[in-house]
């Protein structure tokens, strides 16, 4: 009942933005159109922040089975130890560094998904990010990523800053498509300068100049439309996720909108010596998203805000020779946002069940977690982007 | 018909043929359409005076003497830090804050040194393929100064990348998967007997050789046992074969089994006819079409099979082939952030006298050298353009147009260009500051003053007939017809700026 009433929903959302966009003025030389009069809708209006954890983080590290004795017996070096794991249940708590995080949790906006995977997982980091960023299955190869996909079947509004912005960072990820709109930038404020070189033309010519034609396009209007400055009471991290975070909240306050915000960290991939560097980049996580709590309370934003950190993989359960982890499959994520339901979701991998490679089996598959995002996030039908059917979590209310 | 006639009536049979570009037959002249087009692809954007040189030799022999034109190493020497042979030694675990500052900040500023090398050496290389080959590799035997730490190691690998780029194939797996920069970024020197780690392995099949879905996860765990016991041998900084931690058991990779060593599956890998493919098909992307044609790749690739893996063997083949001049594969290239840089310097004639702020610019354009963002390497192709990194191109080829290199309002511009991208892409081998952000913006406008461009006297050099200058320039800048010509009358500076500007300079 819910697809067929979402399916309607949809095609009467199609037909009133046809109709809207011919009494629409047509931009110069852009096929977009600029409505006089649609304004987004609440659904539409909300937001989803991604957090990409790129390299790969070590999850057991992360959301530490502490009470699991396979744990400690896999990890004899750089296991967590017991009485300094932040405590969310008897059988699990967080790294001292993300306890940051841990106010969130009791106000019961943190929710913790625990096993998030796929069946037959690769092990590349490029084709797994892919697998993530395509929402494919494993032995599939799709090239446009899933919010493009989204996007196309549910077009954000024409008078969006730009369907995705990713700040800090070159590689568009989920946004990746030549439909979308998406913006790649480091900062606002050289954004709007620079944004000045960009001319307007038509997206005529091979594929190579039609793209390089559409985004000096989609340039000029996303800097016409995030030209508002605005300064924050809330304290950003120095460093450069704190930077992206700024930056990021500096995106969200303009209001004209924007679709999906994504912010990258580097540097999981601990194949050795792991345990500083793990150490500093939670670190560096978790005070970043207590700034974006902070910010996006401020501009009023917190409730339809749901921030959501992704991998390519998580890391093997038993440790390797050099105090590292090798690449693994399910890890855990975070859910964060005003109207998130707080709590432990999915369930902690078998750690006594390792596969061949010596890893875990996942509980919750990541396409899961998409299709929460689409169907009861923003009401995108999930089945048609995601190419099946998964089984959505309870993850926001209403 | 008097002799007079028929001469002409040959000169213009020749220029005829000359204009028809796409349609010229393989032993005609190339003429300067398909010269320039050759010399795009294969270098760094060439200038008129490469242009005219090529343009009177056919196919083949214009193809000949680039081929023959490479070299097996560098023409300037290398930064004297590179030479260095004291160990390579990380900070230990219980080294002091300063320890590790100095480790840092040595392997910083030598990976900058490293950075300006290289691209003084694109600058003012007679042989722009050898430069751009070695380009090539590096994005295929793709290691990182953010993991390998050692710009020494980096240089190695350049070095390696170098003397194989245009030799055989097989010897430069051999000596790729050897070289230590490789060992350390893969992992191969934690991969021992017992404990095997696949890193290595799995991307020695999956980028290296026979390309993804070639093999299974079985073929990778055996392989990984096969190179268990490669090593680095910190004291000497270079390859050591650890004979007690090689596993010397019996492995069994694609089919075939014995008690192969590392340099065995190198050998079953490169006996696959996979490996040509996707080799011919990674050099059809590089240097024709987005789209490789399948017909001509295996063609290709059973000639490259055949010549033991000659690269210029491959080469020679993309080089010449019809659809290398096709009409319909020109400008459909996008060029990487360094063959922008480089290539617009080098078009411009211009020579500035350190490479360090060109490759914090294209660093900002989403490539720094020496630091791929992943084993895959730089994707490219389209990818090389969203709004970020075209703003970083557009406004380095604004500022580079502008004659007027004054240092008011200039200085300050120029500062805007590092917006930070340049900053953070780079930050592997910058200390995370303030007084970074500052130091880059310097930099760059050092070099930008250094390369003060005089748009009068470049123009001007470009045709002997002043109604001729707005074409012979826009001719030789752009692959094709520009999308927004301004007026053919403009001043020189405005002329070159919209053309370097146009959507078009973009592409190859």
């Amino acid at each position: 009942m819910r697809d067929n009433t979402g399916m309607v929903n949809l095609a009467r959302r199609t037909l009133l933005a046809r109709s809207a966009a011919l009494a629409a003025v047509t931009s110069f030389g852009s096929a977009r159109v600029a409505f006089a009069a649609a304004p987004a809708t609440a659904r539409e209006r909300r937001l989803l922040v991604l957090v990409e954890l790129k390299g790969g983080n070590d999850g057991f590290n992360t959301l530490v089975p502490y009470a699991d004795a396979a744990y400690a017996a896999l990890r004899p070096r750089i296991a967590i130890a017991r009485d300094a794991v932040v405590q969310l249940s008897d059988a699990v708590g967080l790294h001292p560094s993300l306890a940051p995080l841990l106010p969130a949790w009791r106000e019961g906006t943190l929710a913790v998904l625990q096993g998030v995977g796929y069946p037959a997982p690769n092990l590349s980091h490029f084709r797994s990010i892919e697998i993530w960023d395509t929402a494919s299955r494993s032995d599939e190869f799709l090239s446009d990523g899933w919010l493009a996909r989204a996007f196309a079947a549910a077009p954000r509004p024409a008078t969006f800053a730009a369907d995705g912005v990713v700040v800090g960072s070159n590689e568009l990820g989920p946004l990746a498509g030549t439909k979308l709109r998406a913006i790649a930038l480091a900062d606002t404020e050289s954004f709007q300068r620079r944004a000045r070189l960009a001319k307007p033309a038509a997206a005529t010519g091979n594929r190579a100049l039609a793209h390089i034609r559409r985004v000096e396009a989609d340039v000029r209007e996303a800097a016409a439309r995030l030209s508002v400055q605005r300064e924050f009471a809330a304290a950003f991290p120095s460093g450069g996720f704190g930077n992206a975070v700024r930056t990021a909240c500096e995106v969200i306050a303009n209001p004209s909108g924007v679709g999906v915000v994504r912010l990258t960290l580097d540097g999981f991939d601990t194949h050795a010596n792991q345990a500083g560097t793990q150490a500093r980049l939670l670190a560096e996580l978790a005070q970043g998203l207590v700034a974006l709590e902070a910010a996006l309370k401020e501009l009023g934003r917190w409730d339809d805000t749901l921030v959501l950190t992704y991998a390519e993989f998580g890391r093997r359960p038993k440790e390797n020779q050099t105090g590292g982890t090798d690449h693994g499959t399910a890890s855990v994520h975070f859910a964060l946002g005003g109207t998130v339901r707080g709590g432990l979701y999915g369930a902690m991998p078998d750690l006594s069940r390792l596969d061949d490679d010596g890893n875990v089996a996942h509980t919750l598959d990541f396409r899961s977690v998409y299709a929460t995002v689409l169907q009861r996030w923003w009401d995108i039908g999930a089945r048609d982007v995601l190419g099946g059917r998964f089984e959505e979590i309870a993850l926001v209310r209403a | 018909m008097n002799r007079n006639t028929i001469l002409a009536v040959l000169a213009l049979g020749a220029t005829l043929a000359v204009a028809a570009g796409a349609r010229a037959a393989p032993q005609d002249v190339l003429g300067p359409d398909d010269a320039r087009h050759l010399l795009a692809r294969t270098g760094f954007g060439p200038t008129a005076a490469e242009v005219s040189a090529l343009a009177p030799l056919t196919r083949a022999a214009a193809v000949e003497q680039l081929l023959a034109g490479t070299h097996k190493t560098a023409r300037l020497p290398p930064p004297t830090s590179m030479l260095a042979l004291d160990p390579l030694r990380f900070p230990g675990p219980n080294a002091t804050l300063e320890e590790r500052r100095a480790f840092n900040q040595r392997n910083n500023r030598e990976g900058l040194e490293l950075r300006a090398w290289w691209i003084q050496e694109m600058l003012t290389t007679p042989s722009p393929l050898t430069e751009r080959m070695t380009l090539f590799w590096h994005n295929h035997f793709v290691s990182s100064q953010q993991k390998v730490r050692f710009a020494r190691l980096m240089h190695g690998q350049n070095v390696v990348l170098r003397e194989h780029a245009l030799g055989s194939f097989a010897a430069l797996l051999h000596a790729a998967a050897k070289d230590p920069a490789m060992l350390v970024y893969l992992d191969v020197a934690q991969n021992r007997r017992g404990e095997p780690n696949e890193n290595f392995a799995r991307e020695a099949m999956e980028l290296f050789t026979l390309g993804e879905g070639r093999y299974a996860q079985q073929d990778v765990k055996e392989a990984a046992r096969a190179f268990t016991g490669w090593s680095v041998d910190r004291e000497t900084g270079r390859f050591v074969f650890r004979r007690g931690m090689h596993d010397a058991g019996e492995k069994s990779v694609l089919g075939r089994s014995g008690r192969f060593d590392g340099d065995a599956v190198l050998d079953v890998l490169l006996a696959q006819e996979a490996t040509a493919d996707h080799i011919v098909s990674k050099l059809w992307k590089e240097f024709v079409s987005p789209d490789p044609d399948a017909a001509q790749v295996r063609r290709i690739a059973a000639e490259f099979r055949r010549s033991d893996y000659a690269i210029k063997v491959a080469l020679r083949e993309l080089l010449t082939a019809d659809a290398f001049y096709a009409g319909e594969n020109r400008g459909v290239l996008v060029k990487s952030p360094v063959e922008l840089v480089v290539g617009a310097l080098r078009q411009l004639d211009l020579a500035p006298s350190d490479g360090l702020p060109f490759a914090i610019v294209a660093s900002g354009m989403g490539q720094n050298l020496f630091s791929p963002p992943n084993v895959k390497g730089w994707p490219g192709g389209e990818s090389w353009i969203n709004a970020n990194t075209l703003l970083a191109r557009k406004q380095y080829l604004e500022r580079l147009s502008r004659a007027d290199a004054g240092m008011g309002p200039a200085m300050r511009r120029t500062a805007e260009m590092d917006d930070g991208s340049g900053a953070q892409a780079i930050a592997a081998v910058f200390d995370d500051d303030r007084e970074r952000r500052t130091r880059t913006g310097r930099t760059i406008e050092r070099g930008m003053r250094d390369a003060a461009f005089d748009a009068n006297a470049w123009v001007a050099a470009q045709s002997a007939s002043e109604g001729d200058r707005a074409r012979a320039v826009r001719s030789l800048l752009l692959p094709l017809p520009p999308q927004s010509p301004g007026p053919d009358e403009a001043p020189p500076a405005i002329l070159v700026r919209t053309t370097l500007l146009d959507p078009a300079f973009q592409l190859k």
